[in-house]
């Protein structure tokens, strides 16, 4: 976080260290907590939409299902198949937990809250959930099994075609917003909700743009459903067709990585879209009495604001899961290739002429 | 598909509109009375005619109904009823051996339908789960059993479907 501690304990590299590993541990637990909020969330949602009731018998309205969960995958043995490639076996749902939070590493939580402030902060989070599809590959390939290894084809194949998209969606924002430090980025859609980078990023003088980022952030949105293979792109652990894609060789603690994994992306590109698009930490009204607030609850303030819009973005995709149906492969390789790929690098270049001859420019 | 259709299908799928239809029919959804029926607490009703397991049913006076006619091992579609009777020491028809394969049953209810003193009933019971194959395979006193102890309910059911006969 801050560079203010020059001088003090904190100033020390021994100080450092504690300090960014405090920080780290913050928001490693605080994401490992959100994902049992989200898990319950996403089925109590899903149940709700098909009238059931959902998780009800553990603990009041059932909010001790998840921990309940937990504990019986960790009791449970750990089950590794004949001819598997143990070691990348055991490997690939650690690789994903780890890279899940590290992304969160570069991601502002509120005015001032980020582990790691980097000025690329974009190109950051861009790579690290790139990387991914490799937990998934891993898992599907070491598996030496035929159904994770279709699975894990599938989801590399689709994983990679929607990141081209979102990648160029990234650009819009970038080009928008002319920074790639994330905090930079927030603090650019200041103001009224109209200062939003989806509704063009610079109050009336930009709204123009508002026609190309409404589409991009369905863009983003769509894509990052692709993206953490949620439904209706659940292609690479398809029940019906692959069992459950690369994690059926996958039992106990292993298997319950992989899920923690796929939450913790989940709920990293609900904040991606909230920081990219929706004002990140950032109140729809202006807020000049946070002045006179002591920081750390002007912070808490953002951070209430920061973690509202991404539950909103988390019903959301709870809501897709329950009411999409699941794509078929070539319909999802056409939605990825021929209708995203050309909308965001026509946008790509509508922005960027924009910011080259419009008002702002 | 003529080209007005493919561009206005164009548009409707740019603009989601499906996924906005679905999605306040599903926020609809979320606010309506649940389903569930909680099963080890709650069930749900079972009709009079309900087709669970199998009893052999008695006269008030204790006397068994079956008279080994054999109706029963006759229409079975699955062969799983097995009969043999001989004259008891009163001279009555009497069967020595009333045998059901519960793993060969197909719960089709035609047992119940051929015979003729309404000795052979499927009652209402459903948690006859057992841990081996061979508990499975009821002999006549297993159905005798099953009769006494759900007999209240036989003749109750037997008595509500009676005007449908």
């Amino acid at each position: 976080m801050g560079a203010s501690h020059a001088g003090t304990f904190w100033g020390t590299p021994g100080g450092w260290t504690l300090l960014t590993a405090g920080q780290i541990l913050l928001v490693a637990v605080g994401v490992l907590l959100s994902v049992v909020v989200v898990l319950y969330a996403d089925r109590k949602i899903w149940a709700g939409v098909q009238m059931r009731k959902g998780p009800n018998v553990v603990g009041p309205f059932g909010t001790l299902q998840l921990f309940a969960d937990a504990g019986k995958f960790l009791l449970k043995e750990i089950v590794i198949p004949d001819g598997a490639d143990k070691l990348i076996f055991l490997a690939a749902p650690v690789f994903t937990v780890t890279l899940g939070l590290s992304a969160w590493a570069a991601l502002p939580l509120a005015p001032g809250w980020v582990v790691s402030n980097i000025n690329v902060g974009v190109l950051y989070l861009f790579a690290i959930s790139s990387l991914g599809v490799y937990g998934i590959i891993m898992g599907g390939w070491a598996s030496n099994s035929k159904y994770p290894f279709l699975g894990a084809l599938r989801s590399a194949a689709q994983m990679v075609s929607y990141e081209v998209s979102i990648g160029f969606v990234i650009v819009t924002v970038i080009v928008l917003a002319g920074s790639m430090n994330l905090q930079t980025i927030v603090a650019q859609q200041a103001g009224w909700f109209w200062n939003w980078n989806v509704l063009g990023g610079g109050g009336w003088k930009n709204l123009p743009m508002a026609l190309v980022m409404i589409p991009m952030s369905v863009i983003f949105f769509v894509s990052s459903l692709a993206e953490t293979n949620r439904p209706p792109f659940d292609l690479s652990e398809a029940e019906s067709e692959l069992v459950a894609g690369y994690q059926v060789e996958y039992s106990s603690t292993p298997y319950l990585l992989f899920m923690m994994g796929e939450y913790i992306n989940i709920i990293l590109l609900c904040g991606l879209i909230t920081v990219l698009f929706f004002g990140g930490w950032q109140a729809p009204f202006p807020t000049p009495f946070l002045k006179d607030w002591a920081p750390t609850l002007a912070s808490l303030f953002g951070l209430a604001w920061f973690v509202l819009k991404i539950g909103f973005f988390f019903f959301m995709f709870a809501m897709v899961k329950a009411v999409v149906p699941r794509y078929r492969y070539d319909q999802l390789m056409r939605l990825g290739w021929k209708v995203f790929l050309p909308t965001s690098l026509v946008a790509v270049m509508l922005v960027a002429a924009w910011r080259v001859f419009g008002p702002t420019g | 598909m003529s080209f007005t259709a493919r561009i206005s299908q164009a548009i409707k799928g740019a603009a989601l509109m499906d996924f906005a239809g679905a999605l306040g029919l599903a926020l609809q959804h979320i606010w309506e009375p649940k389903m569930t029926v909680q099963f080890p607490f709650e069930r749900n009703p079972q009709s009079p005619r309900f087709r669970g397991e199998h009893a052999l049913r008695r006269y008030p006076n204790g006397e068994e109904r079956c008279i080994a006619c054999k109706l029963c091992e006759a229409i079975c579609p699955a062969q799983a009823i097995y009969i043999e009777a001989e004259p008891r020491e009163d001279g009555s028809r009497r069967t020595t051996r009333y045998d059901i394969d519960m793993v060969k049953c197909i719960y089709c209810g035609l047992c119940q339908e051929a015979c003729p003193v309404d000795a052979i009933v499927e009652g209402p019971n459903t948690d006859f789960a057992v841990e081996t194959r061979e508990e499975l395979y009821y002999d006549k006193q297993r159905l005798l059993d099953n009769g006494d102890r759900w007999e209240r309910q036989l003749a109750k059911n037997l008595e509500l479907d009676a005007p449908y006969r």
